[in-house]
Formats: structure tokens, sequence, C-alpha cells
């Protein structure tokens, strides 16, 4: 495989894994702190990348777009918070996957009802349409470049918010230990509802950065919060920076792998098995990642709970 | 005793189920309604596999996601079986169940080393794998699947595609393996197993081994579901990896919890509330998954022991 | 060379991370004695149980039981050899009543303890055995309610029912009177009396009454080194002990 067509993708990779990093980031720290098994997450994914493409369509400014995309979907995610999920926290996961997974449902049929069956479109700014030329002979689409620059600057202010501020600390501390986060003293009600609209605006980021690039429609949500998952459980569920490498394993692993498994198939059999079991196995690796993480390291590589 | 664990069998409201069972295909013959047969030979058959997934997650505290892809096992292996011109379901019902019970052993073997969220995880990953190896290959079809030329048969001159027949041949199979669950449930296995869904930790401690009691369930489970998924293939004559998608293992999941986990008849009723459900919606209105939504939500904030559980607090 | 019956434990290591919680720790007990261990908090104490039980795996050490070496064989393993513990947080299935907790232990060294066809509900080969236990621990009058719904006293007799009920030969509790106001104190003790003889206890537990009102012999613990094993009289005067752990408590 040509070096450029391995760095190309590798950019590609790594931008797969940042996004799905802002959506895992929310994730994991509603798993870790609430113990809350949030199917609805990519719905919020989806109800980001919805509200872009009609504020685009409407306004024609896509910073104003993600502006309201993250602004509308935090408030929605915080409403959902209070009034549907809040009383599920103590109840077993059973209930918050079956409540979530009928979240899902509604919120399908009502963008069905509300934006048609149909797709939409979200067209990226004209003046980033084109590309951008990196190396000799690597040219590489600007916008992507711009997804990528957002998604590193979301990760590092996340970063530096969990990290380096008092409510990264509590709701690290919560994220570690649960009974320390009810006794940590603080309002917990209120961590709790502002961390899910965080959560929910990061998801916002990636729906509307995401959206000129695979298609805006309904079930785009579902597709996305598989990764997440997969990616918050290689990394260790609650663990924000276990969220971060499993992202970026995930990302660069799913998208290297489907150009080279391919390619590798071709070089070492037949044409016909490396167009059968070429695109099968690279779906399949970031679950035999996963299944192989797990073999080892039951719970992770960044166990967050003692 | 006063045991809680023992399930029961009342004679007469069983008399009472069976029989109107029995007599449900006469009575749409008459009535002239016979496509609501084939709706209840589908209702029977994802009353088996909702079953066969409750004695995980309600009997057995093992929360699977990945339950499709046993009834994909099963399905796949009785249109593979047709296809290659064995055609009685006396030998395709068995082997599909014996398909899934193989790829269960498979699974569980290395799931049930994990606990909780990431059990549900791994279970998700095995299947979603298997997804993907049957949308490459393309000996079983691909993204189109299989088409069945005929179900299969049961000899002594009877008709597999006459609805009512074949409708018999299911609720033979439902019934003699529900009654096989409740043997299974009551007797030492099960108990072990209920024991180790309240605490493994204990049962390992006085002496059992939990690992090999929980596969055996695991394995059962699968078994029954690809048996199901072998029912599927007849019922429908037709086969894809939409059977294998983790959505349809998140559907089993919602059957169980919606008709009552760790219920005997919970997954009967949730498999039938649900299918039900969505046939009545679908004639009302376009958009089924919404009013499904609304009722899944609020049997959870409200009803969170299930239908079943409802039904004993109404009769209450 | 053919070892004595009971318990031998030998050099028994464990590190968590940096910090050694075992470290070179060996005792032995003799079949049918009571021995306690003791040891200040952090001594290593509940270390060695999850060891010794098979919960956790030692870095280095051998566990020998009546002549067999068992440390590498997972916990039921060892239980089917006769050595069965009780936990320090009462463990019980609160789901199932009284006697059907203890029908489990039964039913875990019955030949069809996995048979899939006969009910369990009335098999009298289980049940018996386990109304016995439940008479000897004195919750014979509250065995038809869930295990749930015991009180916190009620639920440490379970604890040691189940345990009992095992038919281990050795058996190790976990802090028996854990939490319990002096009246069922004198009740457990009183019952782990009834026990002497029968089966071997190492008996790990904090009430130093009791422990110098049961023990045949005491072992002391010290950041996870046995100091000392004797008689009690002899454990009350050795200097060290008085210097590490008993002077500590009394003063």
């Amino acid at each position: 495989m040509p070096l450029t067509l391995l760095a190309e993708q590798a950019l590609n990779g790594l931008q797969l894994g940042l996004m799905l990093f802002l959506l895992a980031a929310g994730l994991t720290l509603v798993f870790g702190i609430m113990d809350m098994i949030n199917l609805a997450h990519g719905t919020l994914y989806m109800i980001g990348a919805y509200l872009a493409a009609t504020v685009a369509e409407a306004s024609g400014s896509f910073v104003a777009a993600i502006a309201a995309a993250v602004v509308g979907t935090a408030v929605i995610g915080m409403a959902l918070e209070l009034t549907v999920l809040r009383p599920l926290y103590r109840r077993s996961h059973l209930h918050q996957v079956l409540a979530t997974f009928a979240l899902i449902l509604i919120a399908n049929e009502l963008v069905r009802i509300i934006w048609g069956a149909q797709p939409i479109a979200l067209n990226m700014p004209a003046a980033l349409s084109g590309p951008v030329e990196l190396a000799p002979g690597l040219r590489y689409p600007a916008y992507r470049l711009v997804v990528i620059g957002v998604g590193l600057a979301a990760a590092l202010l996340l970063y530096v918010v969990v990290v380096h501020t008092r409510v990264g600390m509590w709701l690290r501390a919560g994220a570690s230990d649960r009974e320390m986060a009810s006794a940590m003293g603080v309002n917990t009600a209120w961590l709790f509802t502002a961390a899910f609209g965080a959560g929910a605006a990061l998801c916002a980021v990636a729906g509307a950065l995401l959206g000129p690039l695979l298609a805006v429609q309904v079930g785009m949500g579902e597709n996305i919060l598989i990764l997440a998952f997969v990616v918050i459980v290689i990394g260790g569920i609650g663990s924000v920076r276990g969220a971060l490498v499993g992202a970026l394993l995930v990302g660069i692993l799913d998208t290297v792998g489907r150009t080279a498994l391919p390619a590798l198939f071709r070089a070492l059999a037949s044409p016909e098995v490396a167009s059968e079991a070429g695109p099968a196995l690279a779906s399949m690796l970031i679950y035999v990642l996963m299944a192989g993480v797990l073999c080892f390291r039951p719970r992770g590589l960044f166990p967050a709970r003692g | 005793m006063a045991s809680t664990l023992h399930i029961g069998l009342r004679p007469l409201p069983t008399l009472v189920l069976v029989a109107s069972l029995v007599l449900l295909p006469v009575v749409l013959t008459a009535v002239d309604q016979p496509f609501y047969i084939v709706l209840a030979s589908r209702v029977l058959i994802y009353a088996l596999i909702a079953s066969s997934l409750n004695l995980l997650i309600g009997y057995g505290g093992m929360v699977s996601l990945g339950h499709a892809c046993f009834v994909g096992a099963g399905a796949y292996t009785t249109a593979v079986l047709v296809h290659a011109g064995i055609g009685s379901a006396w030998l395709a019902w068995p082997a599909a169940a014996l398909a899934g019970a193989v790829l269960a052993a498979m699974i569980g073997a290395v799931s049930l080393r994990t606990r909780g969220v990431y059990f549900i995880m791994i279970t998700l990953a095995f299947a979603q794998m298997a997804y993907y190896v049957v949308v490459s290959l393309r000996a079983l079809g691909g993204d189109d699947g299989l088409v069945l030329p005929r179900r299969t048969g049961y000899g002594f001159g009877l008709d597999p595609h006459a609805d009512m027949t074949f409708y018999y041949a299911v609720l033979g199979v439902v019934v003699l393996l529900m009654a096989g669950l409740r043997r299974l449930l009551n007797a030492p296995l099960g108990r072990a197993l209920q024991a180790i869904r309240d605490n493994d930790v204990r049962m390992e401690a006085i002496g059992f081994p939990v690992f090999r009691i929980q596969l055996a369930g695991f394995v059962i489970a699968g078994a029954t579901a690809g048996l199901g998924g072998g029912l599927l293939a007849d019922l429908n004559q037709q086969v894809s990896p939409s059977l294998l998608h983790w959505t349809q293992s998140g559907t089993l999941m919602v059957m169980v919890i919606l008709g009552g986990a760790g219920r005997f008849l919970g997954g009967v009723l949730g498999a039938a509330v649900l299918l039900l459900a969505q046939e009545l919606f679908s004639d009302v209105t376009t958009h089924t998954a919404l009013g499904i939504g609304l009722v899944l939500l609020a049997v959870v904030l409200f009803a969170p022991a299930g239908l079943a559980g409802l039904w004993r607090q109404v009769a209450r | 060379m053919t070892a004595p019956p009971g318990l031998q434990v030998d050099g028994l290591r464990k590190r968590f991370g940096g910090v050694s919680a075992l470290d070179d720790a060996s005792l032995a007990v003799k079949p049918g004695e009571l021995h306690a261990l003791i040891g200040p908090n952090g001594a290593g104490k509940t270390t060695l149980i999850q060891l010794v039980s098979g919960a956790e795996r030692a870095d280095a050490g051998r566990i020998v039981l009546d002549g067999a070496v068992i440390d590498g064989l997972p916990m039921h393993r060892r239980v089917a050899l006769g050595l069965a513990r009780s936990f320090q947080i009462s463990s019980v299935f609160p789901a199932f009543t009284v006697l059907e907790n203890v029908a489990l232990a039964i039913q875990a060294r019955s030949r069809a303890r996995c048979a899939v066809w006969r009910p369990v509900a009335g098999q009298a080969a289980l049940f018996e055995p386990a109304r016995r236990v439940l008479d000897v621990v004195g919750l014979g009058a509250r065995s038809d309610i869930a295990a749930g719904a015991l009180s916190h006293g009620e639920r440490r007799r379970l604890e040691i029912g189940l345990t009992v009920a095992t038919g281990a030969r050795l058996l190790l509790l976990d802090e028996p009177l854990a939490g319990l106001g002096p009246d069922e104190s004198a009740r457990v003790v009183a019952l782990l009396r009834t026990f002497k003889g029968q089966a071997g206890i190492l008996l790990v537990e904090h009430d130093m009454d009791a422990v110098f009102q049961l023990a045949d012999r005491i072992s002391v613990l010290v950041h996870g080194r046995v100091i000392a094993s004797g008689v009690p009289q002899a454990i009350r005067a050795h200097p060290e002990v008085r210097r590490a752990y008993l002077g500590e408590s009394t003063a």
C-alpha cells in the first residue's frame, strides 16, 4: 500500500477516533458516575446533526449551525435527564436499557415526523470543501482537517476541565467511586444534570461535524452508539483517559483495517477470497479487539473503579 | 413450604391456555381470518426464543445482548440443510438447536469470564462478529440471505405449507419445550442457576462450579434459541442477516423485560404483547415505533416488574 | 514424607501493587482444633482467608489440606475436598428461604447437584439435613422466611450454617462476631464451642474475650507474618505479641 494512502487513512482514523471520543467521554462519565446505561446517547448525536442541518439551511452559516446544535442538544439532554432518566438511576441496568431503548424508538419516530424519513443534507462550508496539500503527493480535504482540529481542541478542553478544575475533580471522584459521589457533599443532582448537558453538547459537536461526511438520517445514532460503547468498554468504564485511548484505537483500527485488510488478502489469496473475507474481517476487527481486551483485562484497559 | 422458587403447575389455567391455543386456528378459520394463524405461529416462535433469553436474563442473571446470533445460527442451519436437500424437520430442527448450542458453548466459554456491563458488551461483540460473517459469506447469500424453496416436512402425509399444520407443529414444539424449561428450573440445575444470579461468590464458596453451571445454562438457552431460529426459517421461508442484527437482540431483551424477567411466562407474555402491539399499531398509524416506545417507557417507569408483575399487582 | 492431617499453610506471600499484604505467613490447624488468628487491622488476616479459601491466588507458598496440595485449585474444588469459608460481611441468598439457603449447601455435595429433571422441592435428602443444620444454628423457627428478611444477628448465624452445611472438615470463619450485640455474640460463641472437636476451625476474630475463651491455639499475624503460635496462655505471655498487638489494644 502506498505510503500516502496509509497516511490519509491514518488521518481519517484519527478523525473518526476523535469524534468517537466526543461521544464516548459523555457516555463513560454518565456510566461511571450515575451507573446508568444510556442507549439514547446516540440519539443526542442524531438530534445534534438534525438541528445543525436545519439551522445551516435557514441561516447559511455553519458556525451558527454548530452553536445552535450544541445549545439545543444540551437543553434537550438536560430536560431528558430531569424528566425521564433521573428516576432510573437507582433502577437495575435492565430497566435502564429498556427505558432508553424506548427513548430511541420515540426519538427516531419524532424525527421522522418532523424531518421525514429521507436523509437530509448538511453541507460543509464552501471555503473548506477543497483539499490541502499536506506533503508532496498527500492532498487531504480541508474540512476533515478542521474536524480533526476541532476534535483535538474539544478533547483538550475536556481534559483540562476533568483534570484541572474542581468540577472535574468531583466528576473523577464520582466516576471512580460512586459512594464517594453521593458523600461528596456537593449538590450532586445539579452536577449530574450539568454533566449530562455537557455530554449532550459533545454529542452535538460530533453530530454536526460528521453530518457533512456521513448521511444525516434516522438510525445514525444507533450505529455510532455501538462504536462508542465498544470504545468505553475497551478503555474501562468511567475512565476518560480510557475513552480517549479506546476511541483512537477503534477509530484507527477500523479505518485502516478497511483499506489494509482487503489489500492484504489480495496479496495473499485469490481475488474472490479477498472481496469476500476482506470487508467482513475489517468490519469485525474492532469487535475482535474488544473481545481480546476483555479476555485478558475483563474490566478494560484503564479500570476506573477499584 | 413457603418456597417462591418452585414454579407450580396450576392445572386449570394451564389447561385453559393450552386448549385455547389448540382451538385458536379453528376459530380463526371459522371467522374467516386465516391470516392471523401465521401471526399466531410467529408469536409462538418468539415466545419460545424470548423464554430462552428469560432463562439467561431472568433466572441466570446473565444479561446477554447477543441472543439473536443463536437464532441466526439455527435459522441458517435449517436453510442450508434445505438447500442441501435435507428437507425433514426431524433432522433440520434438532440440527438448528445443535448449531445454537455449539455457538453458545464457544461464546459462553469466553464471555462468562466477565461480569455485569462487560458481559453485556462482550456478548454483543460476538453477535456482531457472527453478523459480519453471515453478511460476507457468499454461500449464505450475503446481504440478501437465502430463500427456502419449501418448508421442512414432518412425514405422515402432513403438508407443512398448510398454515394450520405448521401452526400445530410449532405449538407442539413450544409447549414441549416450555414444559421442559419448567422442569429444568425446578430441578437442581435450575436452582443453582438462580442461586448464582443471587450471589455467585457464595455459590462458589459452598462448592458449586459456578462457571460450568452458567455455561450449561448458556448452552441450553442457545440451543433453544437455535431451534426457534429453525422454526422462523420455516415460517418465513427465508433467512437474512437482519435476523442476527443487534437490534434483534435488543428487541428480544425488550420482550423479556416487558413481559417480566424471571417470571416463567414473562418471555411468552412479552413476545405476544410486543408482536400484537406492532400489528395493532401498524393498522392505525405508520408511526408504530412511537406508540411502542411510549408504552415501553410507561412500563419501566410505572410497572417495573413487567407485565407479569403488573398482573399480580392488579390481582392483589 | 507424609504430611500430618489438618491444614498446613507454608510461606504464603501476596502483594497488591507495591504493598505486601502477606509476607511468608505460615501456620497449621490440627484436625478438630479451634485455631484463632489474631492481629491488628491490616495485618493480612482477611488476605490469608482469601488465599487459603481460593478466592485469590498467592504469589508464593503452599497450602496443604490433609496431605493434599490444594493451592492452585479453584474455590469450589477446595470445598469438595473439605475446606469451606464464611464471609466477614454476611453473604447469603436473599431471594431464597432460610431453609433453601442451607439446602443449596447440601445440594452442592450431593451427586445430583446439577441434575435437570427431578424437582428440588420435596427432595427430603436435601431438606432433612438442612433442617438439622438450622436447628444447630438456632434458626429452625425461621426456616420458611426469605433470607433477605433476617435480622443482622440471624444472618450471621445463617452465614455459619451455610459454611457448616458444606460438610467441610476445616472451616475458615472470618469474624463471625462482627457487628453483633452481647447477647447474639454469646450465642455464636456457644455455637462455635459445639463445633470443637468435630471440625478444625481457623477463626479470625477481633473480640479478644471470645478468642481467649474459645481457642485451643492462637496465631498472631503482624505485618503479613505469623510472629507467634501457641496456646492462649503462651500467647498472652509472649513479649513480642504484647508489644506488637495486645499492648496496642489495651493502651
